[in-house]
């Protein structure tokens, strides 16, 4: 097993010595058609702050090192401590394994990771999308007046830190199904954000702006389509982002318990059988589809914020 | 022969934890149309107060404010609002933020292209025209402003309500729109009513410039005639007689009449 260790560090320390020492050869290259026509400076050194590799150098060295120590601890703890727990070449494996064919359908429990990832990407949508339509107008309400924030204040703030585990069973009751059961927990953990993101955002708009509102006798609606809106956007989509946060992590909890497909149960199922590799190569999954959505929050509110 | 505005009896007292708190009393003012009047005043004498209640934002407790023979207790784009601080939409383009407010207030009286063009005239005024595509965010302040004073006009305003339009900007920018309001006020003709603390900024613009008294329960302590030529070049009058003269005269009202109490 150590031998494996040893090997994993050689192949990824010689990966990163080789970007280094690729590096001055092509640097010299461009030093010395910069430098025609002027007394030399040392080629290497002139280059120095130029060119391409030396900055993908600076931006990829860091994280790789973190890579390497995490590899590194990763095999250690497999060998030594939690032997259960399989190293990085046995889960490289079963990755290739799992990603070769992530579309297969063997029947109606048993279809490759792709379908599973899109159906916990469906029902966290169904749910976010449900958040959104209630939370704004509620936040909205709440931002609004203060009768409904002396209201509504208690009741949100009781709400706020259950754990989705915990209203499995009440959506369970009340639909009796999988999938609404699942969409419904989500509504219900990740509305929170949004309520109180777009509660702050009408809160703090200028007075000013209502000033200018009342000069032109805008009507309620109005107001609220031309001022309220656009105004409480920014904080509408940090609210936004925050929930879809929360409603890809809450997923993941919510399908274990209630079986079917979805990346979740995938997760349980695989843990049912032993398969840890299997367990390790969905966490990263999830990662990679949860840098995904932040993607995708950042470019919306890049393209709809107006600060 | 009554007035095109008039401020009668206006007092207000607003109800603070502390009790209540009189802001002013017995304002009474008498404004004819096509005047620029100036309001001046130590800070807190209810400046702003007087004009907002005039522009209908406030209720005044006593008494009330007729403009052409009808009172006006509710804000309209009749009395318009530059507001200190331009207050425009910061998501709009400068075209967009004067266009809210002729779209809102000639809905019904003007097609799409003439409120198109109306928009695009009004820009023009102010010398705003070439910016019509940019954010607030990426123009100077002074051009702020000057989109706030065209997003105003542009609302055929009966009075024009300026409130302290200029205080946040530097001397140079104050002097240019001060001049282009001059010029403006000569061109239309329109009633305007100003709140400054700038001395020479009333002298130069106005007609006549009202006087408070500080406050709690301010009211004027008296209105000055402006009786100098138009149009003002403020070059010439630097060196005038005439013009030194009623400078002199509201500085001994502001600084000698009207000490501000916590100067004393």
């Amino acid at each position: 097993m150590r031998a494996e260790a040893m090997a994993i560090y050689r192949k990824v320390a010689r990966k990163v010595t080789s970007d280094v020492t690729r590096a001055p050869a092509r640097v010299s290259r461009t030093a010395r058609r910069a430098a025609v026509g002027r007394p030399g400076p040392e080629p290497a050194a002139a280059a120095a702050d130029a060119g391409l590799i030396p900055r993908l150098i600076r931006a990829l060295a860091p994280p790789l090192v973190t890579l390497s120590v995490v590899l590194l601890a990763w095999s250690f703890v497999s060998t030594h401590l939690a032997p259960d727990i399989p190293g990085p070449e046995a889960t490289f494996d079963r990755a290739k394994e799992v990603l070769a064919h992530p579309f297969y359908v063997y029947g109606p429990n048993d279809m490759g990771i792709g379908w599973q990832v899109l159906y916990s990407l469906g029902r966290v949508l169904g749910g976010f999308a449900l958040a959104v339509l209630v939370g704004i107008p509620v936040g909205f309400l709440v931002g609004m007046s203060r009768g409904m924030r002396r209201a509504l204040g208690p009741l949100i703030q009781i709400l706020k830190p259950v754990s989705p585990l915990a209203w499995l069973p009440i959506g369970l009751l009340l639909f009796k199904a999988v999938d609404p059961s699942a969409v419904f927990v989500i509504f219900i953990t990740s509305i929170w954000p949004i309520i109180l993101n777009t509660a702050a955002g009408v809160q703090e708009i200028p007075r000013d702006y209502m000033n200018v509102a009342r000069v032109l006798n805008l009507s309620p609606g109005e107001v609220a389509v031309k001022i309220l809106l656009p105004a409480a956007r920014p904080h509408i989509l940090t609210g936004m982002r925050l929930s879809l946060g929360i409603a890809w992590m809450v997923i993941v909890a919510a399908e274990m318990l209630t079986g079917g497909i979805g990346i979740g149960f995938y997760v349980w199922d695989e843990w049912n059988n032993l398969n840890v590799a299997s367990i390790i190569v969905a966490i990263l999954l999830i990662g990679v589809v949860g840098i995904a959505l932040e993607a995708a929050m950042n470019w919306a509110q890049r393209r709809f914020d107006y600060k | 022969m009554a007035h095109h505005l008039s401020i009668e009896d206006v007092g207000i007292t607003f109800s603070t934890p502390a009790g209540p708190f009189v802001a002013l009393r017995d304002v009474r003012l008498g404004i004819e149309k096509g005047e620029f009047v100036s309001i001046i005043g130590h800070s807190g004498c209810g400046k702003t107060t007087i004009l907002n209640i005039v522009a209908g934002l406030n209720r005044a407790t006593i008494g009330g404010v007729v403009l052409e023979n009808r009172e006006v207790n509710a804000p309209g784009p009749d009395r318009a609002v530059v507001f200190q601080n331009h207050s425009l939409l910061p998501w709009l383009t400068v075209y967009e933020n004067v266009a809210i407010a002729v779209d809102k207030v000639f809905a019904a009286t003007k097609s799409r292209q003439e409120r198109h063009d109306w928009v695009s005239h009004n820009l023009k005024l102010v010398q705003m025209d070439h910016a019509m595509d940019k954010r607030p965010g990426e123009i100077s302040g002074g051009m702020k402003q000057r989109v706030g004073i065209a997003r105003a006009l542009a609302m055929e305003p009966k009075v024009l309500l300026l409130d302290e339009p200029f205080g946040a900007l530097d001397a140079i920018t104050r002097a240019h729109l001060q001049d282009s309001l001059m010029e403006i006020h000569g061109a239309l003709g329109n009633t305007v009513i100003m709140i400054t603390h700038d001395v020479d900024e009333a002298v130069l613009l106005s007609d006549r410039i009202v006087m408070m008294t500080n406050g709690p329960a301010a009211t004027i302590g008296e209105v000055m005639d402006v009786r100098l030529a138009r149009p003002r070049n403020r070059l010439d009058l630097a060196d005038d007689a005439e013009y030194n003269h009623y400078r002199a005269e509201v500085l001994r009202f502001l600084h000698e009449r009207q000490r501000n109490p916590r100067a004393a």
